[in-house]
């Protein structure tokens, strides 16, 4: 290659001084609308130029300076290439898969809910935290991870950190996945309560996976693409289907489920398809999941470039000092755990040292995949803020705050959210809840729905027909619930592995993994996440309010762990002065994470801590009490006992938190003593043994 | 049709349309079969290649098995 003279420099000085310009405009904009609604293409522009800025410099940066990454040094998917797992990739192609594994219903609910706090404070954090942590801590794990022959999360903890780090590492995992199976499952159940529509294209999902994994098992095996054709143009009739089960009497009835049906139908759901064969239910199911995930996310984007909506939520709503309805807390630390995904998401080290680092070509890619990966999950994030912001703010209160605070019925729900200073009529509600076709949309919190109801009005306005809304809801609910639905599955599978290992370690004939204990060790994961769905279905506050800051704190304190590993194996590869890129996230999420889980435990206000509400409800039954919405004792026993529950998972977290801290430093304290490179990596060795070759 | 870009549209659609293909499948994970094939006839004569059916059933198992892939939420 030429190298670029100094016309070219100029140029480029000038595009990216530009760009830099431009994100400062756009946030300017942003920041200092007050009188008049501003529209979504500020917020575009903005994440635009800063991802894009974040990608040229701060990236480059980190490939180039940080861990000096060398498209000579042979990747894993180069020295073990078996065909299967390990094999050289394309990039664009890798790009995709890896997008396809990192991005779910995350990035499309946090940025939902943090609306409630106005679009700025969401779009700061998604913007600085992509750029400086999620996206860093992706792009470090991938790049780490591929040094050491693609290990897990789990595995490079043990070997760069020490065995007992590794035991807290995969305690967190499991904890984790207990609670995110919850939340999303708890999401589910508040998008499809009393909605025969929703409730039967799910339902109908069923059916059509069996019959799509029958015919790619043994009519014609392997026919993907024919497997997803069935499906998809089954799950498009089902949607329309879907509207006369909801306008008949009988039908409506059969499929207008309550929220505690739902958990039960859920849990019996999430038992029985992880005993079944993988090829019956999980992979067809996860097939459309991923088909359609990928299509609504280009839709959704699509849409929002074509109709360019103005943002009529405010840029900073009264609710920054915690007294919000969607969820409790202030601003620090309940904002940084609401929006997990689409900033910095835990999960992703996971996927980062899972099957990506197995398929990396070429080390420098890295950069692309994990940093530019991340990048692209931020857009959606910033998407779905956008369709929640377009909302009219009345519109969205009564859709995300719970019946306790804004009652059953359109007249409460709307004289209670004016009086919160955001005008709205009976009329109004009911003419939305109408137009996407369900009999309410009052308290229909968890933030799947708000989205729908964002996407279809935008939707709506790009696809014109009759009925376009309520058609693009129902289809933006059928996709969140089926991939969540894949996600229960794959994660109460994901948990019983965790929990025969762990048990393993005790009694080796449980690693045999009989029937029998595969039934006990799926009980256990099911009656694990079963209990924190059924008991958010029932809360007074309506679950999410006071689950979602948990899933958030659990999620968080997974990229917690990630960042510190990072941190150490700078220091162990003697890169201590640059240690900084991965110790100063890392700082701010212990922060955020330590902050959000003391506030859980032991913040004053009932709305917020766990303590304090299980207080409050014991003070009610000594005084001989019931408090809403609660029938007996009994029941108000089962709130107080819940609370402590949840405060002991939160007590958990922050013990993990503090644990893994704790053998990091002495980690790093070993690393700075050692004269030499302590990491354990794989390529110097094997540099030796194949020469470089470009 | 006479367009200057369209020499650059004929040469980069079929890479384009096999980089769609192979990245749906390998969302779904199932990587390249022929691929694997090549690996496994160059690298391994002796041994047996599975075939295209195979392939795809183990690759759904190991997908969703012991050691599968985590997905994010």
């Amino acid at each position: 290659m030429p190298k670029p003279g100094p016309l070219s420099e100029i140029v480029s000085v000038l595009l990216w001084a530009g760009v830099g310009g431009a994100a400062i405009f756009a946030l300017f904009t942003l920041a200092a609308s007050r009188a008049e609604p501003v529209n979504a293409i500020w917020l575009v522009i903005a994440a635009v130029c800063v991802f894009a800025i974040g990608y040229r410099f701060y990236a480059l940066f980190i490939a180039q300076r940080v861990l000096r990454l060398d498209a000579r040094r042979l990747t894993p998917a180069h020295r073990l290439h078996d065909g299967l797992d390990y094999v050289p990739t394309d990039k664009y192609v890798l790009f995709g898969h890896h997008f396809a594994a990192i991005a779910g219903a995350g990035p499309l609910v946090g940025p939902v809910l943090a609306a409630q706090m106005g679009y700025l404070p969401g779009t700061l954090w998604l913007l600085a935290g992509v750029v400086l942590a999620g996206a860093v801590q992706d792009f470090l794990m991938l790049a780490i991870s591929t040094r050491r022959d693609g290990r897990s999360l789990g595995e490079l903890v043990k070997s760069e950190i020490g065995p007992k780090a590794g035991q807290v590492a995969l305690i967190g995992i499991l904890a984790i996945v207990v609670i995110v199976t919850a939340v999303l499952g708890l999401v589910v159940v508040k998008a499809l309560a009393h909605s025969p529509w929703g409730a039967f294209t799910v339902v109908s999902t069923l059916p059509i996976a069996l019959v799509m994994g029958v015919y790619g098992r043994f009519v014609r095996p392997g026919r993907v693409g024919e497997m997803a054709a069935i499906g998809v143009a089954a799950l498009l009739a089902s949607l329309v289907a879907g509207r006369f089960v909801a306008e008949n009497e009988t039908l409506a009835a059969c499929f207008a489920f309550k929220g505690e049906t739902l958990a039960f139908l859920l849990i019996g759901y999430g038992f029985c398809s992880s005993v079944l064969p993988v090829w019956l239910l999980l992979a067809p199911r996860d097939y459309l999941a991923t088909f359609l995930k990928i299509g609504t996310i280009m839709a959704l984007a699509l849409g929002v470039l074509v109709v360019w909506p103005t943002l009529k939520m405010p840029a900073v709503s009264r609710f920054i000092d915690g007294t919000g309805p969607v969820f409790a807390g202030s601003l620090f630390p309940f904002l940084f755990v609401t929006i997990a995904c689409g900033a910095v998401s835990g999960f992703h080290a996971l996927v980062a040292s899972g099957t990506t680092p197995k398929m990396i070509a070429d080390e420098t890619q890295a950069r692309f995949i994990g940093y530019g990966a991340m990048l692209m999950e931020s857009f959606v994030a910033i998407m779905a803020l956008v369709a929640a912001s377009a909302l009219e703010p009345g519109v969205y209160f009564a859709m995300n705050s719970p019946q306790a605070l804004i009652g059953a019925t359109p007249e409460l729900a709307a004289a209670a959210i004016s009086s919160w200073g955001f005008a709205t009529t009976p009329d109004a509600l009911s003419e939305v809840a109408a137009r996407v076709g369900e009999q309410s949309i009052l308290s229909r919190s968890g933030g799947a729905p708000t989205l729908a109801v964002g996407m279809a009005e935008i939707l709506a306005s790009v696809v014109r027909f009759a009925g376009a809304t309520s058609f693009w809801y129902h289809f933006a609910i059928l996709f969140e619930a089926l991939f969540i639905l894949t996600t229960i599955d794959s994660a109460t599978r994901i948990a019983r592995f965790m929990i025969l290992d762990l048990a393993g370690a005790f009694a080796p004939t449980l690693r045999e993994k009989t029937f029998a204990a595969n039934l006990v060790a799926t009980t256990l994961a099911v009656s694990g996440w079963g209990w924190f769905l059924y008991q958010g279905v029932v809360d007074p506050l309506g679950g999410i309010n006071s689950l979602w800051p948990l899933f958030g704190v659990a999620n968080q304190m997974l990229a917690a762990i990630a960042l510190t590993l990072c941190t150490v194996v700078l220091f162990r590869m003697k890169r201590e002065a640059y240690a900084f890129v991965a110790a100063a996230p890392a700082a701010w999420i212990y922060a955020c994470t330590l902050a959000a889980a003391f506030e859980k435990i032991f913040h004053p206000d009932p709305r917020i801590g766990f303590l304090a509400h299980a207080e409050k409800f014991s003070r009610a039954l000594t005084n001989g009490e019931l408090l809403a919405p609660t029938a007996s004792a009994a029941e108000m026993q089962r709130i107080i006992l819940n609370d402590y529950v949840d405060a002991a998972m939160a007590a958990l977290f922050v013990s993990l938190v503090l644990m893994m801290a704790a053998f990091a430093l002495f980690a790093i304290r070993g690393a700075l003593r050692s004269p030499g490179v302590t990491t354990l990596e794989t390529q110097d060795e094997l540099c030796e043994l194949q020469p470089a070759q470009t | 049709m006479n367009c200057a870009n369209c020499s650059l549209l004929k040469l980069d659609l079929p890479r384009l349309g096999a980089r769609l293909r192979d990245g749906a499948r390998l969302m779904i994970g199932q990587g390249d079969y022929d691929a694997y094939a090549a690996h496994r006839r160059a690298r391994h004569p002796a041994e047996a290649v599975m075939s295209r059916e195979q392939y795809f059933f183990e690759r759904q198992t190991r997908r969703f098995g012991e050691g599968g892939a985590f997905r994010c939420c």
